[in-house]
This record gives structure tokens, C-alpha cells and sequence, in this order.
């Protein structure tokens, strides 16, 4: 009950159903941040399925995901898992929080790092 | 061969070459860009989520305004390339979703507009042949890797670029440009993207194999047309990765065609790399001992 209820909210954030995955592990084996993470992306897809929001929100994962879609091109069942890691990033935002403090990055990022990175990274993390 | 031209908030500020590189070799081809009299930042990332049209209406605006001059939309920076050709997407195909938005910006438009990317000119406009003809410096045996990342490609039944896994248009410019190309496998990798922005180098390890996968194949430059890319694999070579020579210069595909064009070094806009192309580039002959880079 709780469980699916969990399952239809990141649903309607993200629009899609995570009942298709079947824990092939294609979209960790071909992630570029996987080697930074403590849930693999497989792993936050399989806890989605079980309802067990709460370990993937708490997981770096969610914040390492970098949208590059590497993961949806090649998933055999077409689960675009970046949209289930942004409805998770944003459960969180939406409830006020933000992942990443502009004024605390470093002095040398926000002279040099291009606009697009902060403005992209300001809409992921904030 | 005339367009509406869409810069993007980085051209205008720190890829400052990457435009200017590429307006003066428009120029020299034939090619019309004519900017967007109202744009504004397209939002850097397309938003994920499906439930939350706001981020839409920035970029949708922006493709409102430039229907009204014209039938196609031309960018030059990878992420403008895919938030925009994603939205005009979601303008077309989703009622639901393009009422909303059109609500909000009081517009009815209906995703009837082109997005092209610059290099899709230069192939399918231009032709990468008569490219080849205007070229008046050949890169006659500089190695140069492609670099493609994610944003050019992915999603690539929206984005219809290129083969997703598989891409040859990159490889296809430098050929025409008289560069010899190095292939490698990080071609279609992410770099980090904005991860860059979280703390400890996080995004610098990616970073790191994109570099790696090319310098180890023999490439002297790499080349890409994402500014977020050039920074990410820049930055990585900072330190030990980048000393004793070691480093692989980092720029955007119209820097090298304006070079190969013959095009003055002032239009080039080398700055602030960790790993300068200067020397590289003086040292094949393709710029002056006087650059700025």
C-alpha cells in the first residue's frame, strides 16, 4: 500500500513506470559516474520498484547522475532512468531543500566554470 | 543559405571564441545568421520531469520568437542544441503540455520551427565537400579526436543528429578540414556535465578517460562543440595530468575551421585554458608566432 503509493508520486513527476526494469544492469555497466556512487543506478531503480524511496533519496547517487542519457539509450525495456533519478532530486527540492549552496562553491568555479554549468547545476540542485 | 542564429548565454561570455570563431567563418561560407532579436538563457538542461512545464517556457519563448523570422533555428552550443530541439519536440507532439506553455507566454505556437545545429549546415547545407574547397590553411596531419558527449546525441529519436552510438559527422568535418582523425572509445562519454559544480572534482574523473581515450590513440587535440565539455576535460588536466607536454588542448570545432579557413587569430578567441592550443598550433604552422593563446 505505502509501497505503490511511493511508486505513483515519482510516477507523476517523472513519467515513467519502473515496473518494466528487469534488473538487466545495462544502465550501470554503461554509467560514466557509476564508479562515484554508492547505489548503483540499477540498484535506485530496484528500490523504486520495492517502494523503498527512502534509501534512494538518501543515496549520492541521485545528485552524481549527470542526465546524459547514456542509460535510457541502451535500456532494453525503455525506462529513461534519468527521469526517475530528476523525480527523486526533485521530492526533495520540492520540499524546500537544496543540494548545493551557490555562495559556498569555490572561488575558482564561479570565476571559471562556464554558464551553462551553473545554470544547469543550479536547476538540478536547487 | 539564411537562418535565425540563437548564441545562448555562455557564447556571450565565457566561450566568447567559440562564437566568434564561428561567425566569422559563417560569414566567409556564405552562410546568414541572422541573431534572434529576443532570446534569453534556454535553461541549460531540459527538465526531466514531466509533471512541471515551467522550464519549458524559457526555451519555448525563445522558439516562438524565432518562427516568426524564419522556418529554421541555428545554434552553435551543444546544450542550447538539445534544450531547444527538446522543446520544440514537447511543442509538437504534446497537446497537453503545449496549451499550458503557450497559455503562459501568450503564443500559439506549435513546434513548426527547425532546430539545426551549425554542423548539420556545414553537411547538409554547405556540404562537407565545398567546405573542403574553401579550406586555405590544411590541418594537413593534426591529430584531432571528436568529441561528442551527450548533449548532441541523446535523446536521438528526438535529436535525429547523428548514430547515437556510433556518430561520424564530427569526424566527417575534421576529414573535410584536412585533419587526420583519432578515433576512441570515450567519444559518446559523459564528461560530468554539472556535476563539475559539486564538490571535490567529482566530474574529474570521467573527465579524465574522455582525455585519456584520446591522447593515448596519438590525439594532439581534442575537439568539441559543448562549452561545459571544453571547461570539464580542461580543468581535468590541471596538475600532473596536464604537465610535461603531456596535456591535450581542448577547443570548439569552429576554432578549428576558422583556422583552416584562414581566418585571422583574432577572431579565435583562445582563453583562459589550462592547457593552452598555442603551442600546438604554432608549432604545425597553422597560427602565427604573435597568437594570443
Amino acid at each position: 500500500m505505502v509501497s505503490s503509493e511511493n511508486r505513483r508520486k515519482l510516477l507523476d513527476i517523472s513519467g515513467e513506470d519502473v515496473t518494466s526494469c528487469y534488473q538487466c544492469g545495462k544502465c550501470s555497466a554503461g554509467c560514466a559516474m557509476a564508479a562515484m556512487m554508492d547505489l548503483l543506478p540499477h540498484q535506485v531503480i530496484r528500490l523504486v520498484q520495492l517502494g523503498q524511496v527512502e534509501e534512494a533519496l538518501a543515496s549520492r547517487t541521485i545528485w552524481l547522475c549527470a542526465s546524459c542519457l547514456a542509460c535510457s539509450a541502451r535500456c532494453p525495456r525503455g525506462v529513461s532512468l534519468p527521469n526517475v533519478m530528476e523525480s527523486l532530486r526533485v521530492t526533495l527540492l520540492r520540499l524546500g531543500g537544496r543540494h548545493l549552496d551557490p555562495v559556498r562553491l569555490p572561488a575558482d568555479v564561479l570565476e571559471n566554470a562556464p554558464e551553462q554549468a551553473l545554470v544547469a547545476g543550479l536547476r538540478k540542485y536547487t | 543559405m539564411g537562418y535565425s542564429y540563437f548564441p545562448g548565454c555562455t557564447l556571450r561570455a565565457k566561450a566568447r571564441g567559440f562564437e566568434s570563431s564561428a561567425l566569422a567563418s559563417a560569414r566567409v561560407l556564405g552562410i546568414h545568421l541572422e541573431e534572434l532579436a529576443n532570446w534569453q538563457c534556454c535553461g541549460a538542461t531540459f527538465p526531466l520531469q514531466v509533471d512541471n512545464s515551467f522550464p519549458l517556457v524559457s526555451p519555448a519563448r525563445t522558439l516562438a520568437s524565432a518562427r516568426r523570422m524564419g522556418e529554421r533555428l541555428v545554434t552553435l552550443c551543444s546544450a542550447c542544441y538539445n534544450v531547444l530541439k527538446r522543446t520544440n519536440h514537447v511543442m509538437r507532439t504534446d497537446a497537453d503540455r503545449r496549451d499550458k506553455v503557450n497559455a503562459f507566454i501568450e503564443e500559439d505556437y506549435r513546434g513548426d520551427l527547425e532546430v539545426v545545429h551549425f554542423l548539420e549546415v556545414l553537411r547538409d547545407d554547405l556540404g562537407f565537400d565545398a567546405l573542403a574547397r574553401s579550406v586555405k590553411v590544411p590541418l594537413s596531419g593534426l591529430a584531432a579526436a571528436p568529441y561528442y558527449g551527450c548533449l548532441l546525441l541523446r535523446p536521438a529519436d528526438e535529436l535525429a543528429f547523428d548514430d547515437p552510438e556510433a556518430p561520424h559527422i564530427l569526424e566527417d568535418f575534421l576529414s573535410a578540414l584536412g585533419c587526420r582523425v583519432v578515433d576512441h572509445p570515450y567519444k559518446i562519454e559523459c564528461c560530468g556535465s554539472y556535476v563539475a559544480l559539486e564538490p571535490g572534482e567529482l566530474a574529474s574523473g570521467p573527465s579524465r578517460m574522455v582525455v585519456e581515450s584520446a591522447r593515448a590513440r596519438g590525439a594532439r587535440v581534442i575537439v568539441t562543440s559543448c562549452p561545459l565539455c571544453q571547461y570539464n576535460l580542461d580543468v581535468s588536466q590541471q596538475g600532473a595530468h596536464g604537465r610535461n607536454g603531456a596535456g591535450v588542448p581542448v577547443i570548439y570545432f569552429t576554432q578549428l575551421l576558422a583556422i583552416a579557413l584562414g581566418l585571422p587569430e583574432d577572431v579565435l578567441g583562445f582563453e583562459g585554458h589550462v592547457i593552452s592550443p598555442g603551442p600546438l598550433l604554432r608549432s604545425i604552422g597553422a597560427m602565427g608566432s604573435e597568437a594570443t593563446a
